[in-house]
């Protein structure tokens, strides 16, 4: 059942309709065909963040300290993806047949709810409306020291969805099970307990310089991207984020 | 024909420039100096090349590179014509940066450089802020350096295509206070439009609006609150702008 409840609602998400983009509620989760796609749960910027996951960054820490990076990083490395990599629950990914390896990059999306400029941790949450689940799908990153356009702003390298849920409904953002399935068989398992900086934190951090807008979606971490996570042609990705929501996307060659 | 954007009585107008840079509505008035606020002249996805002068690389002590160095920016750092860029307290050095940005005209994916010229829409004039001092070797130049808030005036307006004859035989010059600090042409690109627009549209779709900053040639100088900085791109536009402190950047933002 969908009802709408004005500005408040526990579900949001958005369809095409007669060729527009409609946003609409929901007071409870609900199934959604593959064939019948949403289109990404939000319209806003993209804002990734890098090497946020402690397993990630304990496999390249002994390589932080050579050249090319010469030090730790000092500040959360943050990327974008640009609106073209943006579809929604149920919408195809288009990998290409001659970059190599095409993986998914299962994350918690942040979603904000209030204009947000040099916000602090501890007011973080104030300005966040809810979670969204996020495929952040990349081609392999043999090195980190240029910005990923290459990598990551590939068409349909984004899945966002299917909904945004409430931030009531999800009382530990930084303890979350995050699952990812391929062809229904469970291929890789990580928890936003991994992240390096938490939610308040990269909410707080890129709102130090950049003023966050309502609709505006950042993904908190994916993880080391292992052959687990490699995606194909004629696959079905699925990403499950714990309390949040399921993400499933069929994989197609471009 | 010039196109801007003017915020007026809290709406945003699309005008035309004329001949004496004035604001023209739709229905032919001419805006009064100070009765309006220029815009960023279009909304898209925003490229920009890093060492895109032979001279600029040298300066930076780099090797021009092999392929295009893209990066992208944020929407939440554009500005319009005669608007407040802030330095924050505590830096070093802050740059400007003079440059050529082509808009896209038409959605564009997998174009040849031969067909590429037909994809621009038009040009404007863009100043690249930067910090150096928040250079780190992750995804540089980071996001940090530049997507910052308010560090990317572009403008005034953007002139159609065709009235740019050579677009690869353009004189860019960066002035501080009237003082002449930085000069270089497009003649120099060590990747040119074609070749840009043919890399991107190989990587993803572009679309109408988007915005490629073609790189700044040597000559860049440290900017300090109270600097008038003055861009100028020859038959393009002038585009000017003034820096201010953190402080009266912040007392601004209640």
């Amino acid at each position: 059942m969908l009802t709408t409840f004005g500005d408040w609602a526990m579900y949001t998400y958005r369809q095409q309709e007669s060729g527009q983009a409609v946003s609409k509620t929901s007071e409870a989760t609900f199934a959604v065909e593959l064939a019948d796609p949403l289109l990404p749960a939000t319209n806003g910027a993209v804002i990734g963040v890098a090497l946020n996951n402690k397993d990630l960054v304990d496999s390249l820490a002994p390589e932080f300290d050579a050249k090319p990076y010469v030090n730790p990083p000092k500040t959360p490395v943050l990327h974008i993806k640009t609106d073209n990599t943006h579809i929604g629950h149920g919408q195809t990914i288009k990998v290409p047949i001659d970059k190599g390896d095409v993986y998914a990059g299962p994350a918690l999306g942040i979603v904000i709810g209030e204009r947000a400029t040099r916000v602090s941790e501890a007011d973080a949450l104030n300005f966040i409306k809810g979670y969204t689940v996020v495929n952040e799908v990349s081609l392999a990153e043999t090195s980190f020291y240029r910005p990923a356009v290459k990598a990551k702003c590939r068409d349909t390298f984004c899945p966002i969805g299917p909904w945004v849920i409430d931030k009531s409904l999800v009382s530990s953002p930084n303890d979350l099970a995050i699952k990812t399935f391929v062809n229904d068989t469970l291929v890789h398992e990580t928890s936003t307990n991994r992240l390096v900086h938490s939610v308040e934190k990269v909410v707080s951090y890129i709102s130090s310089f950049m003023t966050l807008e309502p609709g505006d979606l950042i993904i908190a971490g994916t993880p080391l991207r292992d052959q687990s996570l490699a995606i194909k042609d004629g696959d079905i990705v699925m990403i499950d984020v714990e309390a949040v929501g399921r993400l499933a996307n069929p994989v197609e060659k471009e | 024909m010039k196109h801007a954007r003017v915020l007026v009585n809290d709406e945003i107008l699309n005008v035309t420039v004329n001949d004496n840079n004035e604001a023209v509505t739709a229905s032919g008035d001419v805006l009064a100096n100070g009765s309006f606020k220029w815009m960023p002249p279009c909304e898209g996805k925003m490229f920009v090349l890093a060492i895109n002068y032979a001279d600029h690389a040298a300066e930076l002590s780099f090797k021009a590179p092999e392929e295009p160095l893209v990066f992208l920016k944020n929407a939440n750092t554009l500005i319009g014509h005669e608007q407040n860029t802030y330095r924050p307290d505590n830096v070093d050095y802050m740059h400007y940066e003079c440059e050529l940005v082509v808009v896209i005209g038409k959605e564009a994916k997998n174009v040849s450089k031969e067909d590429a010229m037909q994809y621009v829409g038009g040009y404007t004039v863009g100043n690249d802020y930067a910090i150096r001092d928040y250079l780190e070797n992750y995804y540089r130049p980071n996001l940090r350096v530049k997507s910052r808030d308010t560090c990317t005036p572009i403008g005034p307006y953007i002139i159609d295509a065709e009235q740019i004859q050579e677009p690869h035989n353009l004189t860019l010059r960066t002035y501080i206070n009237g003082e002449l600090k930085q000069e270089g042409n497009t003649k120099d690109l060590v990747f040119d439009i074609p070749h840009l627009i043919s890399y991107l549209s190989e990587i993803m779709t572009l679309s109408p609006g988007d915005m490629i900053f073609t790189g700044t040639p040597e000559g860049l100088a440290d900017v300090k609150p109270g600097d008038v900085i003055t861009t100028e791109v020859e038959g393009v536009g002038t585009l000017t702008n003034t820096i201010i402190s953190e402080t009266d950047y912040l007392a601004s933002l209640h």
